[in-house]
């Protein structure tokens, strides 16, 4: 998997309908009926299939949605009100996303399991208030993950990201990798806990 | 300063802290079902790393298969029997148990894993679904993480964490006849946001929950996501307990200290509290789009974002009570237990649907419900009103592309989201308790389940 790259220059397309959306959820992000396969590709056609297509079977485009028109077409940078990304855990929801080429998704606030789907797949979620977001809409952005900000024209907006996570969609490490050089660690602690909690360590039975 | 039951389960289960300032969890048990769990083993597989603790691993085919009678691999979803078909063999290779479509105990996860006794009072358990949260009524950190992380459990036995702040809701008083535990999530999440909880874990307290039984706490705590919270969970006691003993995978007795200790202290502080007086809490009903979108049923619609009322035809000022529905639908892991589907029927004993729905079905959450059910006559019940009566699963809780309602319909639903397309294209969702759903079916319109109740009392 590649790293966030940076610094990152792209218009913010916003999701709007008159005002930036909030609790954009899952399933409008990519619908169950768009998961066609077990694995995590093939999925950036149905990313939200419900908004994008006025016949989603025909794939036929509805012009007004955001991604679809000229200006906004393949924008990596996406723009929503709070709650983004609540729904369900699906993965496919972040994988659609990324593979469409979103790099950054900014919001008033995110949904935590999608937040945490972000980081394992180096989308960038950043959270701003919404008078700053609003001030972003349509407009160039750079994102410097480095320093914690971003800039659009004169104005620049620190944001939070914990440390941890910003290491690892920086250098793009897989959080698997990084945990087994502690499990030497992990098994210590599970013999000290099999001793305490005999009760959970149960005898496999198929 | 005393702990909260969470930071005593995040304390137990701290197994070392990384070099970035995140907490290794140990993870005590993982659920994976065949929409999402296919595509975690199958990703492990290809990696070439192995689950590290396979029989503290277990999966279930819920998601998209069959609830026709008689079913088998083949679903109507285009493409799902592949779903089937994989998880089974990835199940298989990993050595991990399964429940498979038609064995004994097949179910949606959350409804199996208490009934076998799999989530326990102080564990963790995780599952790539967002309603594990259903599962913190035992009292365990239960929640629901993405493909990925259910990975990183089952490969390391552990996820990294940030440390989630605390909230407690505490639900003073009594609740009213014909009130659940389904308005009471609904009522939280209508006056706090469906974002209220972000951040947090809840911990569902009071006099109304201490009343409550296990499967009214499930109901409780299976809307957490809804909130936002990472999850929710109820400190377990004698009816916990009592629940859980002799249960296939739970331990024979629960006399080990740790049990006692397994709740918040007097003096612990939380982040947040919320304190809610269930006297005052009436049938809940959505209007909109999003969970937080609800009020009693018999308010009217407020002013919501043009894009929920364009969506469900409610303009503000209407009654809600009153809208024609054309389906009903009692089902999912929010509402589909034993407790669940004997409340609906009461209602609806000796009485028939209107017959302007199209459809009406209920979805036993498991196979062991549905045997219960059929042995006290339930599914009679059901059938003589109208509903069909199906296998256990997902079923239309979530629209996967098979199966579907009758295009454009209004459901009256016992499910948990009222999200666009949640239940198919142009499906508009109104959700609620099974009660508030048997009786709209009944007047073929959303429709106040005391009405009902207090004819059935005037008459006796
Ligand atoms: S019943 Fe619905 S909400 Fe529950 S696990 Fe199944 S799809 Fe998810």
């Amino acid at each position: 998997m590649s790293a966030f790259p940076q610094p990152l220059t792209g218009i913010a397309a916003p999701l709007d309908s008159g005002a930036l959306r909030d609790n954009v959820d899952t399933d409008a992000i990519i619908p169950s009926r768009e998961m066609r396969s077990t694995g995590r590709t093939g999925l950036a056609d149905g990313l939200f299939a419900p908004w994008r297509y006025s016949d989603a079977d025909a794939r036929a485009e509805n012009p007004d949605f955001v991604l679809n028109q000229p200006k906004f077409r393949g924008a990596s940078i996406l723009l929503s009100g709070a709650n983004f990304g609540c729904g369900s855990s699906r993965e496919h929801a972040v994988w659609a996303l990324a593979e469409y080429g979103i790099k950054v998704v900014i919001a008033e606030s995110f949904a935590p399991i999608f937040y945490g789907n972000c980081i394992r797949n180096f989308i960038l979620p950043i959270t701003l208030d919404r008078s700053a977001l609003e001030g972003l809409s349509g407009h160039e952005i750079t994102v410097d993950l480095a320093a914690q900000s971003l800039t659009c024209g004169d104005a620049t907006y620190p944001f939070d990201i914990d440390a941890e996570a910003k290491q690892m969609l920086a250098e793009g490490l897989d959080a698997i990798d990084l945990t087994l050089t502690q499990a030497q660690a992990i098994t210590n602690w599970t013999a000290s806990d099999k001793a305490a909690r005999p009760w959970v360590y149960l005898e496999h039975s198929t | 300063m005393g702990h909260t039951l969470f930071e005593k389960i995040w304390e137990t289960h701290a197994a070392a802290q990384t070099a970035g300032g995140s907490t290794l969890i140990a993870i005590d048990r993982v659920f994976l079902h065949e929409r999402t769990g296919a595509a975690a083993l199958k990703r492990m597989a290809e990696m070439g790393r192995a689950v590290l603790d396979p029989a503290r691993v277990f999966a279930v085919m819920d998601h998209i298969v069959d609830t026709r009678p008689g079913r088998g691999d083949s679903t109507l979803m285009q493409g799902g029997e592949g779903f089937i078909t994989e998880t089974r063999a990835a199940c298989k290779a990993a050595g991990i148990t399964l429940f498979d479509v038609n064995d004994r105990d097949q179910g949606i996860v959350h409804v199996i894993s208490p009934e076998q006794g799999i989530v326990l009072p102080g564990v963790t358990l995780v599952a790539p679904d967002s309603h594990t949260c259903t599962q913190g009524a035992f009292g365990a950190l239960a929640w629901g993480i993405g493909s990925s992380e259910a990975e990183h459990a089952m490969v390391t036995g552990t996820l990294r964490l940030e440390k989630p702040k605390t909230m407690r809701v505490t639900f003073d008083g009594k609740l009213q006849s014909g009130v659940t535990a389904k308005d009471m999530i609904l009522t939280l999440i209508a006056a706090h946001g469906a974002g209220g909880g972000a951040g947090h874990v809840v911990e569902f307290a009071g006099e109304a929950v201490r009343a409550m039984d296990m499967e009214a706490r499930m109901t409780l705590c299976n809307m957490a996501t809804e909130f936002s919270a990472m999850t929710g969970l109820i400190a377990p006691d004698a009816k916990t307990y009592e629940y859980l003993a002799g249960r296939t995978y739970a331990p024979p007795h629960f006399d080990d200290p740790y049990w006692s200790t397994l709740k918040s202290d007097e003096d612990a502080a939380f982040d947040q509290e919320i304190v809610i007086d269930a006297g005052a809490i009436a049938p809940m009903v959505s209007w909109g789009t999003s969970p937080e979108h609800t009020i009693p049923v018999d308010g009217t619609v407020p002013n919501g974002p043009a894009r929920a009322h364009e969506y469900t035809g409610l303009v503000a000022g209407v009654a809600l009570a009153g809208t024609p529905i054309d389906v009903a639908f009692i089902g999912s892991c929010t509402n589909s237990r034993i407790s669940d589907l004997r409340r609906a029927a009461r209602l609806l004993n000796g009485r028939t649907i209107a017959p302007s729905i199209k459809k009406a079905m209920v979805v036993p959450g498991s196979l062991s419900v549905k045997r219960q059910a059929e042995a006290e006559g339930l599914d009679k019940v059901f059938i003589a009103a109208g509903f069909e009566w199906r296998m256990s699963g997902c079923s239309l809780c979530f629209f996967a592309g098979g199966e579907g309602f009758p295009e454009g319909s209004r459901t009256i639903s016992s499910t948990n989201r009222n999200f666009e397309g949640r239940q198919g294209p142009g499906i508009k969702t109104h959700i609620a308790s099974p009660e508030t759903v048997a009786a709209s079916a009944l007047a073929g319109a959303i429709a106040d389940p005391r009405d009902y109740m207090r004819q059935e009392e005037a008459a006796a």
